[in-house]
């Protein structure tokens, strides 16, 4: 029975920093060029070559720090992390060891119905590595040089996590904060962020046990795959009489399954000592202090607001907090017109989502139209049009289609407001209808649909469905 | 005989001896090869244009400091287009794309390169047996036995002995532990060693990267501030690089000091030195108080741990820094069934012995359960020794020690590598403090064999170091 277990999962996020060149390179960080395009002879280790230290990254670091409640600190040192392998060109990664850049931080993330604090020992800046291929051909193995040298920031959490989804609300809130103050793109399909799940597990109270090391894991779905597998496999081996092996794994992504890479024995000694071709960081206050501003605001800040200010519900406030793009877009539309927040907020994630989801567009490419949504929207808000006929006028209003007055009479869709017309319709209606009126005074409100929606025929859909109600009510009352 | 920087340059500018007629002569000599200075010697064709440029600027009567001046370069300077191994099998095939930062700034000044100078394997050594290449044989011979062919001293031994048997006019070293200074003392010659920082390292194939120092193998000790001109420049791709305010240490350097001037001599250094030795430091004494320079008795406190530090400390960032040669992007690749055996063969086939020792020694020092005891340790006596340094220097404005224990020794003598690592132990100290050392002959020993003595300097103070040192040269010089 897995149910007096728990899991103690530590997490090691690596987060590609949002740089324009790498971490100690001139050369360009960016994915997706042709293979060994953005290499030089810093990062190919061609001899006589050194490092010299791209301060945005720095920067990053230290806006970072602000976001997760890090100790800055003003003294960090790099260092050599030596092994072989072909695609580490200088024969050792560049990394911070002794002293890291930040330490002792925290996050906030949601557990059930509770709020729950995750501590993170530390973050440092390091190198990352090379890909090296080895399905292009049976004999030879292939080495693409592009991503060495890259900037990452490696997370490291305490092991206070103890469920799959407490890991996925974790990895998400970071993800989410990293993209806010614009230091990683978030893409884990590209490998901007991945992660190394650490994962023992206990009978309820108990000691720690050892620890098994899941590398690389870089979907939310694999990271929940390989957490539940991992799980239930020491639990099988210590029920079956047996002890767990401080391993290193690997996870399947074809089978769902962990396997060993390394076990302890074989571990590396990766000597590390202090980077010689380097100086220490040394930080004053005034620098760290400077990049405070740099931040912004923080997710949990924008909730707020929305809830204080703007009285958008949680639930609605949140999915539009989740990612950046959709709170600039948000915004950019409050402060371009008066329509009531609440109001715009319900059709950005209504409809507007579902048609940006449709057209697989990004959020960021709608930038340009939140004059003509507004408008639409403000049409939609004053009864000029009805409910009906702003949904369909919304997606030829984002494809561009034409200005929301324009179509609105293009369409005939415009709503009839005026009661005297509406009270000829009204009458009309009421016609040979004695019996449903009486049964209507007589108490039975099902009734009422039934002549809105007469009516609303009547006027080919066109009437002003609150105005027609009213007067509608005014009639059948007398 | 031999002609300084200055008088080739003015019988260039009046027209005694053109620029292809001065390579000419300083090639056929290197090309004789007889004592295996040059790993490779660049023919004429091949420098036609650096050659007739230079002639260009002094027709045009705007030479450039260095025109058309015959340099060896260190085998260990990444030289664009040129073959640049370390001395060493596993780059015996390389070929830079680049130009290091201090050997183009030579360029610049319009010297010309007639070689790659031999060297011990990757900077590795003390008297340029180390080499790939073969040893490089000391110009000097030993007048009681006269068939002995002697070590030039190491690493940077193909550079002395050009400079001695003038093969070039000067040449590019490296020290990291006492490289220049440790063969310029044994060939004869001026070596300098500048302060850490002053002398980019960028493109120079590294050995100790907290250690490694450019600096110039010449004739006399204006020759070295020539040179010195054109390579101590901030270079912004080195971090280490200092960004101070460089001097002309061209100007001044015939005059004597304003100031009274006080040196102070290392009495624990001079503890069970041969007479010969005793003799340098009694000569250059002599011929300085002559001009009123103040000698006093200094002691240090960390002479002792000196050595074993630096052999803690230069293995670990070599067996690092020599990662990168593992055959798979460049230099010799030995075949292998798997990944491990391709590392593995390569650079056991690769490599020297002593270099794998030093990869060993290093690796070693920073393992697990090691580290703290050796690295950690070693570099706390670093700071210790660096401290010692500024207390004397508070004390004096220089410090005067032999540059070796010994003359020039027979090839082959020294198989010993702990014998052979003692014969740094008054250049290893000023490197690990990381200041400026000049090496200057100062006498012959008894066998008639040259010596020389060391002059060392605060941080940055290469101008009066070297006219320290000019002024002692004129005292002291001798012709062989």
């Amino acid at each position: 029975m897995s149910n007096n277990w728990e899991m103690v999962i530590g997490l090691e996020v690596h987060a590609q920093l949002k740089t324009s060149s790498k971490l100690f390179s001139s050369s360009p960080n960016q994915f997706g060029s042709e293979p060994n395009e953005n290499v030089n002879f810093i990062d190919s280790g061609m001899p006589g070559m050194l490092p010299v230290m791209n301060f945005g990254c720095i920067e990053m670091a230290i806006k970072t720090g602000y976001a997760l409640n890090f100790k800055i600190n003003k003294h960090s040192v790099f260092e050599r992390k030596n092994y072989f392998y072909p695609d580490l060109p200088q024969g050792y990664q560049i990394s911070q060891f002794e002293f890291p850049i930040l330490s002792e931080g925290y996050i906030n993330i949601e557990s059930g119905d509770n709020q729950k604090k995750i501590r993170i020992e530390r973050a440092h800046l390091e190198q990352d590595a090379g890909k090296s291929i080895h399905d292009i051909d049976p004999k030879y193995s292939f080495i693409d040089l592009n991503r060495v040298g890259t900037p990452l920031l490696e997370i490291v959490s305490y092991p206070d996590l103890s469920s799959a989804d407490e890991v996925i609300n974790y990895m998400s809130s970071l993800r989410q904060l990293l993209m806010y103050i614009d230091v990683c793109d978030g893409n884990m399909q590209e490998g901007s962020l991945r992660a190394d799940v650490n994962l023992s597990v206990r009978k309820k109270g108990q000691e720690l046990g050892t620890r098994c090391e899941i590398k690389n894991l870089n979907s939310f779905k694999f990271i929940k795959q390989a957490i539940e597998y991992e799980f239930q496999r020491q639990i099988n081996i210590i029920d079956g009489g047996g002890e767990i092996e401080q391993n290193t794994m690997l996870f399947d992504t074809s089978t769902g399954e962990t396997r060993a890479m390394r076990s302890k024995e074989f571990s590396h000694d990766y000597r590390y000592f202090p980077d010689p071709d380097l100086l220490p960081v040394n930080l004053s206050q005034e620098q760290i202090d400077k990049i405070k501003p740099l931040v912004g605001e923080l997710p949990q800040d924008k909730l707020n607001k929305y809830l204080d200010n703007y009285s958008l519900d949680k639930d609605i406030a949140k999915i539009i907090i989740a990612e950046k793009q959709n709170a600039n877009l948000f915004e950019k539309m409050i402060s371009e017109s008066t329509v009531k927040p609440k109001f715009i907020a319900a059709w950005l994630v209504g409809d507007i989502f579902a048609f940006i989801k449709e057209n697989n567009l990004e959020v960021n490419s709608l930038n340009d139209k939140t004059k003509d949504i507004t408008d639409l929207l403000r049409l939609i808000s004053d009864d000029v049009i009805s409910n009906k006929a702003g949904k369909e006028i919304l997606p030829k209003v984002l494809n561009g289609e034409g200005k929301p007055s324009e179509l609105v009479k293009e369409l005939g869709l415009e709503q009839v407001s005026d009661s005297g017309e509406l009270e000829k319709i009204i009458d009309e209606a009421l016609v040979g209808e004695e019996e449903n009126i009486l049964k209507f005074q007589g108490g039975s409100d099902r009734v009422l649909g039934y002549f809105v929606g007469k009516c609303l025929k009547a006027t080919k859909g066109k009437g002003n469905p609150k105005l027609i109600n009213k007067i509608l009510l005014e009639r059948l009352k007398k | 005989m031999k002609n300084s920087i200055s008088q080739i340059k003015k019988a260039l500018i009046e027209k005694k001896i053109s620029v292809g007629e001065l390579y000419d002569e300083y090639l056929a000599k290197a090309k004789s090869g007889n004592n295996n200075s040059f790993n490779l010697v660049i023919d004429r064709e091949n420098n036609i244009s650096s050659i007739n440029d230079s002639q260009n600027r002094y027709d045009n009567g705007n030479p450039l400091p260095l025109d058309g001046i015959p340099l060896g370069i260190k085998d260990l300077f990444c030289t664009k287009g040129i073959r640049t191994t370390a001395s060493s099998k596993i780059l015996s095939n390389f070929i830079p794309n680049y130009e290091s930062f201090v050997t183009q700034q030579l360029l610049n000044d319009g010297s010309i390169f007639i070689g790659k100078n031999n060297c011990d394997e990757f900077a590795m050594g003390s008297s340029n047996e180390t080499s790939y290449f073969g040893p490089v044989i000391n110009p000097w011979k030993n007048k009681n036995s006269q068939k002995d062919n002697l070590v030039p001293g190491g690493s940077s031994g193909g550079s002395a002995a050009a400079v001695a048997e003038g093969s070039c006019v000067a040449s590019m070293g490296t020290d990291t532990g006492g490289s220049i200074r440790q063969p310029a003392s044994l060939c004869g010659i001026v070596g300098l060693k500048p302060t850490f920082g002053s002398c980019s390292r960028w493109g120079i194939v590294a050995f100790a990267s907290s250690l490694d120092q450019a600096g110039p193998l010449t004739n006399c000790v204006e020759d070295a501030a020539y040179i010195l001109n054109s390579i101590n420049k901030h270079d912004f791709n080195d971090s280490t690089s200092s960004n101070h305010q460089r001097e002309d240490y061209l100007v001044d350097i015939n005059n004597s000091f304003e100031k009274k001037i006080k040196i102070g001599i290392p009495s624990d250094y001079l503890e069970d030195v041969s007479d010969d030795i005793l003799n340098q430091i009694d000569n250059t004494k002599k011929a300085l108080s002559k001009h009123g320079i103040e000698f006093v008795d200094v002691k240090f406190k960390t002479t002792e741990y000196a050595l074993s530090t630096y052999y803690i400390l230069a293995p670990a960032e070599a067996s690092s820094n020599l990662a990168r040669y593992d055959g798979i992007r460049y230099g010799v690749r030995e075949d292998g069934e798997s990944l491990d055996d391709i590392y593995l063969n390569s650079r056991t086939k690769g490599f020297g012995d002593e270099v794998t020792r030093r990869i060993l020694i290093g690796a070693y020092v920073l393992s697990a359960g090691y580290y703290d005891a050796y690295y950690r340790q070693a570099q706390k006596v670093r700071r210790l020794i660096k401290n010692d340094f500024q207390r004397i220097l508070n004390e004096v404005d220089f410090i005067l020690t032999p540059t070796t224990p010994n003359e020039a020794f027979k090839i082959g003598d020294k198989l010993d590598p702990i014998s052979m690592y003692k014969n740094d132990i008054y250049t290893v100290p000023t490197s690990l403090a990381g200041l400026p050392g000049i090496s200057i002959p100062s006498g012959l020993s008894k066998n008639g064999l040259p010596l020389g003595v060391q002059f060392i300097g605060n941080y940055f103070e290469e101008k009066s170091l070297l006219q320290l040192a000019a002024l002692a040269e004129k005292e002291l010089s001798f012709n062989e």
